[in-house]
């Protein structure tokens, strides 16, 4: 940086540190502002993750987790999701060098992933309440169709997100208010992704050992 | 060139300051896609292994999940320890206070209720609410 610097003939006093530099550009206060957000959201999941612990035993005589859950699917799920992830932060890349096929390619696999994701989790719900395991039959069942749903339902706001970018990138190109967004989503995505190692840890793979 | 340094956005691919030595930024996804899946599998083998101690599952699983958050963190959402993202890390640290609070909170302050109830014991009470 000071080499770089030097060599633009920039004199060594114009390299401030961030908290003289002034205001910051629109794309940092963007993110940053998503970031709070985000994190809000993690707070809302930190509680729904709370009720879930304290009502896990509460089954009422009804299936507890390691009757239900099935590890395979978790499985399959989690690799959908992170791989996913990894597509969407290969997306970024290359809308920061302006390359629109390599846009629509993570877009793509990333929203597939996603779909393959959501499948897998309503066809697991929906086994689940055919066996009569259904939110009302007890606390416990209550607690985990809110954490897991509340997630899925991210998930599937996520998709729409996904494609309604899409079309703007179609349209407006990598405009910098697309490229704002698209700067949000992909966070929203990783967030996701990062609460989902929650999920599975707490609610599957303990649900299933302990 | 930028002439002044500004503070990082979380998640933003900071291609315009990346370093020579600097990994390339798809590496960086790569590796953080290999590094979480290694600690995938191992969750799902801590899980179903009969070769450790029962009473630590729990506590290794929720060591190595808390791993591969920092994981996602580090490699996917480009948190460092830089300067320029010690605002990110900071709103972080309070997401994480908030959190702690909550969880451990809540399970705490139950658990104590539960165990101070002057109740028959969870099971004469199962078989009493037995319809």
């Amino acid at each position: 940086m000071n080499i770089a610097t030097t060599i633009d003939g920039v004199p060594l006093e114009a390299l401030h540190s961030a908290s003289e530099a002034g205001p910051a550009a629109k794309r940092i206060v963007v993110a940053y502002g998503f970031w709070i957000f985000l994190l809000s959201d993690i707070v809302m999941f930190a509680a729904l993750f709370a009720s879930y612990a304290v009502l896990v035993r509460s089954t009422a005589g009804g299936p507890t987790g390691a009757q239900l859950f099935n590890q395979t699917t978790v499985a399959i799920e989690t690799v959908c999701l992170l791989v996913s992830s990894y597509t969407c932060g290969l997306m970024s890349l290359a809308i920061n060098s302006r390359n629109r096929l390599g846009t629509y390619l993570g877009a793509l696999i990333t929203f597939a992933l996603g779909v393959a994701f959501l499948t897998l989790e309503l066809r697991e719900f929906a086994d689940m309440i055919a066996h009569g395991a259904t939110p009302e039959r007890s606390a416990f069942l209550s607690a985990f169709f809110t954490l897991v749903g509340c997630h899925g339902l991210h998930v599937t706001l996520g998709l729409v997100w996904l494609a309604v970018m899409m079309v703007q990138v179609a349209v407006m190109g990598f405009a910098t208010s697309v490229q704002h967004r698209l700067l949000c989503l992909s966070l929203f995505w990783h967030a996701l992704d990062i609460v989902w190692v929650g999920v599975f840890t707490v609610v599957y793979l303990m649900g299933i050992s302990l | 060139m930028t002439d002044v340094r500004y503070d990082r956005a979380p998640g933003d691919v900071p291609s315009e300051e990346v370093q020579a030595w600097a990994p390339s930024e798809a590496l960086v996804y790569s590796i953080g896609l290999l590094v979480a899946l290694v600690l995938t599998a191992t969750s799902f083998w801590v899980a179903n292994t009969s070769m450790l101690w029962p009473g630590g599952v729990g506590l290794g699983l929720a060591v190595l999940a808390i791993a591969q958050m920092g994981v996602h963190l580090v490699f996917f959402l480009h948190l460092t320890s830089g300067p320029d993202s010690t605002n990110n890390i900071l709103a972080l640290a309070f997401g994480l206070l908030i959190v702690f609070v909550v969880v451990v909170g809540t399970i705490w302050i139950v658990t104590d209720l539960n165990d101070n109830m002057l109740m028959p014991s969870s099971d004469a009470m199962n078989v009493r609410m037995q319809p």
